[in-house]
């Protein structure tokens, strides 16, 4: 498998971005097109691991047979590798383009050298595969007669949704948007995920009996009494929709956004009508400040930039991570390292400076014309470490932002109720919808939970796991055993 | 005394079986040739035998012996005496009665009741019983050990006379006949409490046995008889017997009836079965209906020695010459002999047609009173040496020097060849030569014509090669049916046809036992291939293939008891597995009366529960139908499975419908076909070949690669459908013959059916059906489980739903884990968990680790995930105060053998510093270790391994390594390959490991698979004795696998003076090996630990060795089970490697380590990334994890819970579908101890009997030269018991003087005599041994820069070259030194030489064998094989004759004139210093004639060695530099080495 002596042959290089300077002139997307050779090469890289940790739990959350096709790229058998990729990954197109990659994390390699690039390697079989004509779903043989609701279309219920049709149960997906996709079209802006991949898939998904049922909001316009009564199981998929927000003075003044607000708009818009609507909250010529160091972060800096902001600022509650892992961060761990994602690459292109500032807490909005126009924060200190860390003020340290446009991207508190109060669905500590997983089971009968809305929020890839996951359990309840494949990690 | 010793033989308990018993022995005769009868043949004998009183064994008690015995000639005259004399009658004329010693029961009735059941026999036969006379004994003056007397029977010696019409051989006939039925019905009496003890020595009108549970020195103050004058004979035979365990038992001495046998059959159970088989077909006028009254023809609870002898008076009885029943039985190595005469290998190839040979290591001395005989195995494994005296006496024994001779009085001084018979004919009254012999059998019949005429092979009736045969459309499915994964292809097949050989993986076997498995598994990964250690000697398949052959003759036999054409009317394969096309013929078959019939191997998947078994039925019935209608074939063919059928496995038909055929006594009149999707590994064909099969076609596997290659998944160079067959055929064949070799059998025809397996987790219901005679210790799935795995593989492809079938091969995760699929001890969590804790030495990481690897779900996996402590069993729980500190519990670990070569310097000195901070011990591995490691660091820690390992290969074992040592560990097996070497490719050898295995950098190193000085248990117990000597204060420890029966090895490694031995499980890691062992050879640790604790007890043996267990160890909880199960210390090699940073890459074997530590390139070294506190860390933290178990269990100290199985339970629910069969009670059936007083720990010292060495003396007597360097001359006589002579001298040398010891000949010893064996071992330079005399094996082993001279008496009359000086095995692993051998040597010269520089005068087969460095200069004729795996230094062959070349073993070697002038000087300067050392006359012919005879002379030079010297030459002097160093430098006394 691979080559025995690539990995001291050749070096990681990745498929490199579009330049920074230049892409955040339009919302296509970021990426080159990779050069096979390169890619070729990193396949060789592999080393074949005897223990694979990229499969390891703190690796690929869906099992993806990365050695097999890793070394299929290496020989150019690109078919092979999309089949062997397909087997364990319905979306390869959303992960290779969105996933944090902790496989990368995993990669043997990284012990000593740069780890093999596997998600450039996992994005350019599925684009090849779409490109060549290769990706095809098959309409099965028979029906089972049985009938699955999914509410919800992001990546755990379409993942559910796929899966449960490929062994002929009939499955009717809603969605309270008016587009399909859920996180997937309006949760990841177009540059990082370009919605027409997201429409591809699911065409193709349509096309072979899968029905999607788009403004459907269930529990709300759509009774799920009813849809119990209808269906012979129900899955719920809704995400960790409820944003956390920052109860501080000033909260209320107009120009302060969740996150999510700001990317959907931006996103409809766009799709709509190419941002000529008006439809969206613009960052042109605003001071915009973002509060939330993590992927949404991000995504609204690349956003608030391709409007043309003017300035751009991002704050994060947490110390700033080391350049290399820390003496607890070991191997195979997520490495919590600093990194520059795109937004931040572009915001230095544009601006000559990096826009984050670490170990800040805001204390209050300050306003100007009932709108905000600037924020305070104090520097704070970590103290202790793992669960027990508590933050220390700093005296002295306050400073003041210029704000006209605040972002608030600091993660989600789980699925929001409405859903499960009218289905009597219990809850867990952390407000999620309870059930196990493996099985996937309410404590409703018939009425089942996946993605964020039961782990909390997450990776695309952990909602494909519970979204494979919950189909297999489905099945079981509907016909006492299932043979869908489901990963082992939990 | 009755209560306190057992007086039978144990049964099986716990997970001991009385059937793995071994013996071997020293053996020899002496005659008259002209067959005068004297008393002096049996005194000659006598002392014969006391003379090789160490070759045999006691137990517990020194005066218990494992058994001693005569066969003499029938003695008339003091038979008639006595019987006047004590019976009152005379006895008839002989030739008119016969004889014989017969045990009894000791219970009057009962002996009674045997008596007249005799009486009533023989008048039944129609002869009368004159009479039974009470034999004399005298046990307390023979001072019989209180075991032996506990089980004596009553002996006396029965007499009878011919009926009125009978004589001669009718009489004999009788004899035997009355004997048979007589022993059948009382030893099968199930109402004679002692019917067991009933046993007939002998019974014969020619000879007579004397024997009993004896040592050599008590047979004749025991027997009175045996000293009386008047018992005179003209031939007198002796054995002395070593047998694994010491159970009382008279009967299993030797002599047997006709023969006595040193060494041990392989195949003894497939030839138990074939003999049983052809019950149904034998017939002779000679007995007509009584033939029924011969069977059983091997009668049961008979050593293999007692089986073979069986077989041989059965063929002697029925007609055949006990000649050519020997040659038959045990035939030379034909196949491939060029050498061979046609009508000689006719003759062979005939009587392979008859009956397969009975494989293993032989000597056997025979005689029926008119010839006297001896033959050797086709290997010539066993060492048999004879005198010819002036005086008509022939002397043949294991060894030279057993009986007095005076040197003038020797006319001739030989041994016997590998294969090769010596024969005496007492009529004729001369030795008869093998080859006069032999061609005198061979030339009886027209064996050729007969085979030309009759013999049936394929290409008569197959017609061309055919392509592809491929079905895509159900290729997918029918793969998944048959269990194919992902790794199938990539692991197996694809290598497998690549690199021609059973592909290679590394870091042992982590998976769950195929009974633990979630996963459906293979019937084929329930079994485990067994292998030899120490009984028996695996083979070199590779560097020995002349001895090897899959070529079988299958379909029907004839009646073994004639002799004609049509025997030979069989079907000649030369390969096992058949192609498509060869297949498609037989089935189609209708030549010269031969058709097949075809049984369909499916059954229905509609079908019921239990449609499996109903299938094997259904295939057992249609077999035997098929005989009875005349078929000569049958082939189970898979190839009808479709949706509605599903295959039954290949293994399970076979087996079942083999042993349906064995019972029936038919299977000989059929052959046993196999056509199959299923096999497809070598191990798979082994299963099918050794559980019947006489041929398979493995359809599927074609198919399967047929695809790959229009897929373009194969190397381009995989260009046509033939080739491909080809090669998987080619690389089957190797792996067949590895696999075979490891247990020491080298023929297909005799591992056929030969059964050597165990199963794990098989339970009665399968092994009965299908395997019968196989072990299976702890149950386990039964057929429902088989038949729920057949239905789930098969419902993968052929599932109710087109969708879900599997639309491409699963990966289980097999060999390398995979997320999700099978479970592994070593997955991601335990690698960073355990990783984590090592680093961090925080406790809570390390409980994070070791409750991941405990847990229910991981231990599962291993039999020890099965069992549960009881807590407060041992008494109330402790304080964790209480028990014993953490420091004293690491002192018990120990790292494993891993060599420098095979881990990097830095990975390797890691360990064993922090082994040596901690007072455990890591262990060189077989690399040998640098001596800059013996000194210690500047900061204190040490990096010198205390455990020196003393495997195969020998590399850098000197004398001055041994003297560095606290224990010397014999490797005899590994866990992850046991029963094979290994290879270090010379990409790895560089400067430093090259200089410290005294090789050549670049030039690749061989460890072959045996010791080439154990074939056998005594053998092992001369290398103990030999290590003792050459450092008397280390501990001497035996490395042993576990497999069924380890625990009786390890009985006998126990009684051949072992200190301490390690049971090593099967999961341990390796460098590289291949994947058929790691996955399917050995057992798990704790059946071998348990198993051989238990054996010990029983043999009161447990105090005198300590235990060691290891293979997958990682845990307090590990450690704690296995004290628990009878070990006092635990070996760990792949956690601590894992702590300092392996991930298990499993890329040892391809140097290409990430981590730094399986690599010797520089650029990955510098990866390494561990430290010594990562180890020392991790074992505190399990030591105290075991603490934490203790206090709760309520024992203070490790010595406390060695052996306490009662503080363990099974699980009480296993819960697995396939698990809730397993039984694992037998691994805590509590040991027995013999009597009260028996310790069950090691609580007392081996008697190494070191203070009778001759070393002693000699030391004494060298105390100037070895405290002051000055000059010293000895001179003394030696006998054959002297042995190891040199060696503990060498030790005290290399103390003092350390590596570079003294100046040559600083001590000079002249012996006279017959040295025993070893002499001069590991001797250090600086002494000179010279030898006027002769002497046994092993001279020089290890030799260390001594020198030896030896050569024959000067008195002698013979021609010094052409007779035999020294025996077998010389020069085995000497590093440097000079050795000048007046005469011949036996086989294997010089094997694995790898410095020193000899003279000899001819030697027989295997010389310089994986020679890697000196020179040899053969000044005679060479044997076959010469050079096999050489692969560095020079051999010069004097060959006048020209005929050097074909015994030449050319695959690593080139054959040269002598012309280069340093090599002509070299040459002419060794010549001449034997010439003056030893006053060669050859040397001196050669030298008179010098210009003339140089271009006579012939340079074996091997291939590699060659380019890297040339490579070398050019800028390096080095070599010359240090050869010429040993006889200038500079000596001072170093400081005495630590340890």
């Amino acid at each position: 498998m691979g080559k025995t002596t690539g990995f001291l042959e050749y070096r990681r290089r990745s498929v490199p971005y579009r330049d920074a300077a230049k892409r955040v002139a339009d919302f296509r997307e970021i990426y080159t097109e990779p050069e096979e050779r390169r890619l070729r090469r990193q396949g060789a890289r592999c080393m074949d691991c005897g223990v694979p940790f990229c499969q390891s739990e703190t690796g690929c959350p869906i099992d993806n047979l990365i050695p097999e096709w890793n070394d299929l790229v290496y020989q150019g058998r690109w078919r092979e590798a999309l089949d062997r990729l397909h087997s364990t990954n319905n979306f390869p197109e959303f992960t290779g383009r969105t996933c944090p990659a902790p496989c990368e994390g995993a990669c043997v390699l990284g012990i000593t050298d740069p780890a093999v690039t596997i998600k450039n390697i996992e994005n350019a079989i599925i684009d090849r595969g779409f490109a060549e004509g290769w990706v095809k779903h098959e309409t099965p043989h028979e029906r089972s007669g049985k009938r699955v609701a999914i509410v919800g279309s992001g990546p755990a219920g379409l993942a559910a949704a796929d899966q449960l049709n490929k062994v002929g149960h009939n499955v009717t997906v809603f969605e309270r948007a008016d587009r399909i996709g859920g996180l997937l079209m309006y949760g990841i802006p177009n540059m990082k995920l370009d919605k027409g991949v997201v429409d591809r898939r699911i065409d193709l998904m349509r096309a072979v009996g899968i029905e999607f049922v788009a403004n459907a909001d269930v529990g709300r316009a759509i009774d799920p009494g009813q849809l119990r009564a209808e269906f012979d199981a129900l899955l719920l998929a809704t995400g960790a929709t409820r944003p956390r927000d920052l109860p501080v003075p000033g909260r209320e003044l107009a120009g302060i956004h969740f996150a999510m607000d700001f990317l959907t708009a931006n996103t409809k818009s766009l799709l709509d009508s190419d941002l000529t609507d008006g439809n969206y909250i613009s960052a042109r010529d605003k001071n915009v400040v973002v509060i939330g160091g993590g992927d949404t972060g991000t995504d609204c800096i690349g956003t608030a930039l391709r409007h043309g902001c003017r300035s751009l600022v991002n704050l994060e509650l947490l110390q700033q991570p080391p350049a290399e892992r820390a003496p607890d961060n070991p191997w195979p761990e997520w490495p919590v390292i600093f990194r520059t994602d795109y937004g931040h690459q572009e915001a230095i292109a544009r601006f000559g400076a990096d826009p984050r500032s670490y170990s800040m807490l805001t204390k209050s909005f300050a306003s100007a014309n009932g709108a905000v126009s600037g924020l305070t924060t104090k520097r704070i200190e970590w103290q202790g470490s793992g669960a027990r860390r508590e933050l220390q003020e700093i005296e002295g340290s306050e400073q003041t932002w210029q704000a006209d446009l605040v972002l608030l991207a600091m993660g989600f508190l789980g699925p929001e109720t409405y859903l499960s109060e009218a289905l009597d669905v219990t809850l867990d500590e952390r407000s999620n919808y309870h059930a196990e997983h493996g099985a996937f089971a309410t404590n409703v009968k018939g009425v089942f939970a996946a993605g964020d809305c039961r782990r909390g929020q997450s990776l695309v890839v952990w909602a494909i796991n519970e979204g494979r996951g919950a189909a297999r359990a489905i099945d079981q309840h509907l016909r006492g055993y299932s043979r869908l494949p489901a990963p082992a990690s939990s | 005394m009755t209560d306190r010793y057992r007086d039978s033989r144990p049964d099986a308990q716990g997970l001991y079986t009385p059937a793995m018993e071994h013996d071997s022995c020293g053996v020899g005769f002496v005659a008259h040739i002209k067959g005068q009868r004297s008393h002096q043949i049996v005194r000659d004998a006598d002392h014969l035998l006391c003379r090789m009183d160490h070759r045999g064994a006691r137990g517990a008690e020194p005066n218990t012996g494992d058994g001693a015995g005569i066969l003499t000639a029938l003695p008339y005259e003091f038979l008639g005496r006595v019987a006047e004399e004590d019976l009152g009658r005379a006895l008839p004329e002989p030739g008119r009665f016969g004889a014989g010693l017969v045990f009894l029961p000791t219970d009057p009735a009962q002996r009674e009741h045997c008596k007249q059941t005799m009486a009533a026999v023989c008048a039944a036969e129609g002869q009368e019983l004159v009479g039974w006379r009470a034999v004399p004994t005298d046990p307390a003056g023979a001072d019989i050990g209180p075991t032996a007397r506990a089980a004596a029977p009553q002996i006396e010696q029965v007499f009878i006379a011919a009926g009125a019409d009978l004589a001669g051989d009718a009489f004999e006939r009788k004899l035997y006949l009355i004997r048979k039925r007589v022993s059948l019905r009382l030893r099968n009496d199930a109402t004679l409490a002692q019917g067991n003890l009933f046993y007939v020595c002998s019974l014969s009108t020619k000879v007579m046995i004397y024997k009993g549970m004896l040592t050599p020195g008590q047979l004749l103050t025991f027997f009175p008889d045996l000293k009386d004058p008047d018992y005179v004979s003209h031939l007198a035979m002796v054995h002395s017997r070593f047998s694994t365990n010491t159970f009382p038992s008279w009967d299993r001495a030797q002599p047997n009836r006709f023969m006595s046998h040193n060494g041990e059959i392989n195949t003894l159970r497939g030839n138990i079965n074939w003999m049983k088989a052809r019950e149904g077909v034998v017939a002779t006028p000679l007995f007509g209906d009584d033939i029924g009254g011969l069977f059983p023809i091997v009668e049961p609870d008979c050593s293999d020695s007692g089986t073979f002898d069986n077989v041989l008076e059965f063929l002697l009885m029925t007609g055949r010459t006990l000649q050519e029943a020997v040659m038959m039985m045990v035939p030379e190595a034909w196949q491939k002999n060029d050498l061979m005469s046609e009508q000689k290998r006719a003759f062979y190839e005939y009587h392979s047609c008859l009956m397969e040979p009975w494989d293993g290591p032989a000597s056997i001395a025979f005689t029926d009173g008119k010839y006297i005989g001896a033959v050797l195995d086709r290997n010539g494994l066993r060492p048999s040496r004879y005198y010819l005296t002036h005086d008509d006496r022939v002397i043949m024994a294991s060894e030279v020097g057993v009986v007095p001779v005076a040197p003038d009085l020797v006319k001739h001084k030989g041994r016997l060849e590998p294969g090769r018979m010596f024969l005496v004919d007492f009529e004729q009254g001369r030795l008869v030569p093998d080859e006069e012999l032999k061609h005198e059998f061979a030339t009886r019949r027209p064996y050729g014509e007969w085979l030309d005429s009759q013999r049936l092979v394929l290409r008569d009736f197959v017609g061309d090669a055919q392509g592809e045969d491929i079905e895509p459309d159900t290729l997918l499915p029918r793969m998944q049916s048959f269990g194919y994964t992902v790794e199938t292809l990539q692991f197996m097949l694809n290598p497998l046809i690549t690199e021609l050989r059973d592909p290679v993986g590394s870091m042992g076997n982590d998976s769950a036992l195929a009974c633990l498995s979630d996963q459906p598994r293979m019937s084929y990964d329930y079994f485990k291939q067994l292998f030899a250690q120490v009984t028996n000697p695996p083979i070199d398949s590779i560097r020995e293939e002349i001895i090897m052959s899959l070529e079988c003759y299958v379909g029907p036999e004839a009646n073994l008891l004639e002799t004609g054409p049509e025997h030979s009317n069989r079907l000649r394969l030369r390969h096992p597995i058949l192609t498509n096309g060869e297949m498609a013929a037989i089935k189609q078959m209708d030549h010269r009366s031969w058709r097949t019939r075809t049984i369909d191997m499916t059954f229905p998947r509609a079908g019921s529960r239990g449609s499996l078994v109903e299938a094997l039925q259904r295939m057992c019935a249609e077999a035997e139908a098929a005989i009875d209608e005349g078929y000569s074939l049958v082939v189970l063919s898979d190839r009808g499975v479709s949706f509605d059928r599903i295959p039954v496995s290949a293994l399970l038909a076979c087996g079942a419908v083999h042993h349906h055929l064995v019972r029936a006594a038919k299977r000989t009149r059929i052959g046993l076909m196999v056509e199959t999707g299923e096999a497809r590994e070598v191990h798979h064909h082994c299963l099918l070949v050794g559980y019947g099969a006489d041929a398979i076609n493995p359809y599927l596997a074609f198919e399967v690669l047929w695809q790959a290659r229009r897929d373009e998944m194969l190397d381009p160079r995989h260009d046509d459908a033939q080739e491909i067959v080809k090669s998987y055929r080619k690389g089957v064949a190797k792996g067949v013959l590895k696999v075979m070799a490891k247990m020491g059998i080298s023929t297909l025809q005799s591992y056929k059916g030969a059964q050597i397996f165990e199963a794990v987790g098989l339970a009665d219901e399968v092994i009965d059906r299908c395997f019968a005679g196989t072990a299976s210790r702890l149950q386990g799935a039964g057929f429902d489980v088989l038949e729920e795995e057949a239905r789930r593989r098969h419902d993968l492809g052929y599932a109710d739903q087109e969708e879900e079938r599997l639309p491409t091969l699963p990966n289980p995760g097999d060999f390398h884990w995979r997320s999700g699929g099978e479970r592994h001890a070593w997955d991601p969590a335990v690698i960073a968990a355990l990783q984590a804790a090592a680093r961090s030495a925080d406790e809570s990481a390390y409980a994070a680790f070791a409750r991941h690897a405990n847990d229910d779900a991981r231990a599962n996996r291993t039999l020890r995930g099965l069992l549960r402590f009881k807590p407060g069993h041992a008494g109330a729980p402790l304080d964790l105060d209480e028990v014993e500190p953490a420091s004293a519990i690491v002192k018990r670990f120990c790292t494993g053998a891993m060599s420098y070569g095979s881990i990097s310097a830095e990975a390797h000195e890691t360990l064993a510093i922090a082994m040596n901070r901690i007072g455990g011990k890591s262990n060189t591995g077989e690399g040998g270790e640098d001596p800059e490691r013996f000194k210690p660091m500047p900061s204190g820690d040490s990096r010198r391994s205390a455990i020196k390992q003393v495997a195969s290969g020998r590399f850098g074992v000197t004398i001055w390594y041994l003297t560095n040592a606290d224990e010397l560990q014999i490797k005899m097996a590994q866990g992850a390959k046991p029963g094979e070497g290994g290879e270090l490719p010379g990409r790895k050898v560089d400067e430093i490991i090259a200089r410290i295995r005294y090789s050549t950098p670049g030039v690749g190193l061989i460890s072959p698979p045996p010791h080439h000085d154990i074939y056998s248990i005594e053998d092992l117990a001369q290398l103990i004795h030999d290590l003792k000597n050459a450092n008397p204060a280390a501990r001497v420890s035996v490395k042993l696998v576990s497999e069924v029966g380890v625990g009786t090895v390890a009985a006998g490694v126990a009684k051949a003076h072992a200190d301490h031995i390690l049971i090593s499980g099967d999961s341990g890691g390796t460098g590289a090996s291949p994947l058929t062992s790691i996955k399917h050879a050995g057992l798990p640790w704790e059946l071998g630990i348990a198993e051989t604790h238990q054996t010990l007890v029983m043999n009161d043996l447990r105090s005198r060795v300590i235990l060691q267990t290891d293979g997958g160890m990682k845990t307090g909880r590990d450690v704690v089970i296995a004290a628990l199960l009878g070990a006092e210390e635990m070996g760990f090699s792949t956690a601590p490697l894992i702590a300092t940073g392996c991930i298990m890459m499993r890329k040892c074997h391809l140097n290409t380590c990430p981590v730094g530590i399986a690599t010797q390139d520089p650029v990955l070294r510098k990866k390494f990334s561990g430290t010594p506190e990562h180890v020392v860390n991790y074992l505190f933290m399990v030591a105290e994890e075991a603490r934490g178990i203790m206090a709760e269990l309520g024992f203070r100290s490790i010595d406390d819970m060695i052996g306490r199985v009662d503080a363990l339970v099974t699980r009480d629910a296993v819960n697995h579908w396939k698990a809730d069969g397993l039984d694992l009670t037998p691994i805590l059936a509590p040991a027995q101890p013999p009597h009260d007083d028996v310790e069950v720990r090691c609580t007392r010292s081996q008697d190494h009997g070191l203070e009778l060495a001759l070393d002693n003396k000699l030391i004494e007597m060298a105390q100037t030269a070895i405290h002051h360097g000055s000059q010293v001359n000895i001179e003394m006589p030696i006998v054959n018991i002297n042995r190891t002579v040199g060696t503990m001298l060498s030790h005290e040398v290399a103390k003092v003087w350390g590596e570079r010891a003294l100046p040559y000949d600083t001590i000079h010893i002249k012996f006279k005599g017959s040295a025993g064996q070893s002499f001069g071992a590991f001797l250090a330079k600086g002494i000179t041994l010279e030898l006027e005399g002769d002497s046994n094996d092993y001279v020089g082993k290890g030799l260390s820069g001594g020198r030896l001279i030896i050569y024959p008496p000067r008195e002698s009359t013979f021609a010094a070259e052409d007779n035999v000086l020294i025996g077998n095995v010389v020069l085995y692993g000497a590093t440097s030194g000079r050795a000048f051998f007046r005469g011949r040597a036996a086989e294997r010269f010089c094997v694995r030489n790898s410095g020193a520089r000899a003279v000899v005068e001819g030697v027989g087969d295997h010389g310089c064998e994986y020679m890697t460095g000196g020179r040899a200069v053969i000044l005679g004729p060479t044997g076959r094989n010469f050079a096999a795996g050489m692969s560095g230094g020079v051999a010069y062959v004097w060959d006048p004759d020209g005929t050097f070349a074909p015994r030449c073993n050319l695959g690593t070697v080139e054959l040269d004139p002598v012309e280069d002038d340093e090599d002509i000087s070299e040459l002419r300067e060794m010549i001449e210093l034997h010439q003056e050392y030893t006053r060669s006359r050859v040397a001196a012919r050669v030298l008179a004639d010098w210009p003339d005879v140089l271009d006579q002379f012939v340079k074996v030079m091997p291939t590699d060695y060659k380019r890297v010297l040339a490579e070398r030459r050019k800028h390096d002097e080095e070599m010359e530099a240090e050869l010429h160093e040993d006889e200038t430098g500079v000596f001072s006394p170093e400081a005495a080495p630590h340890g």
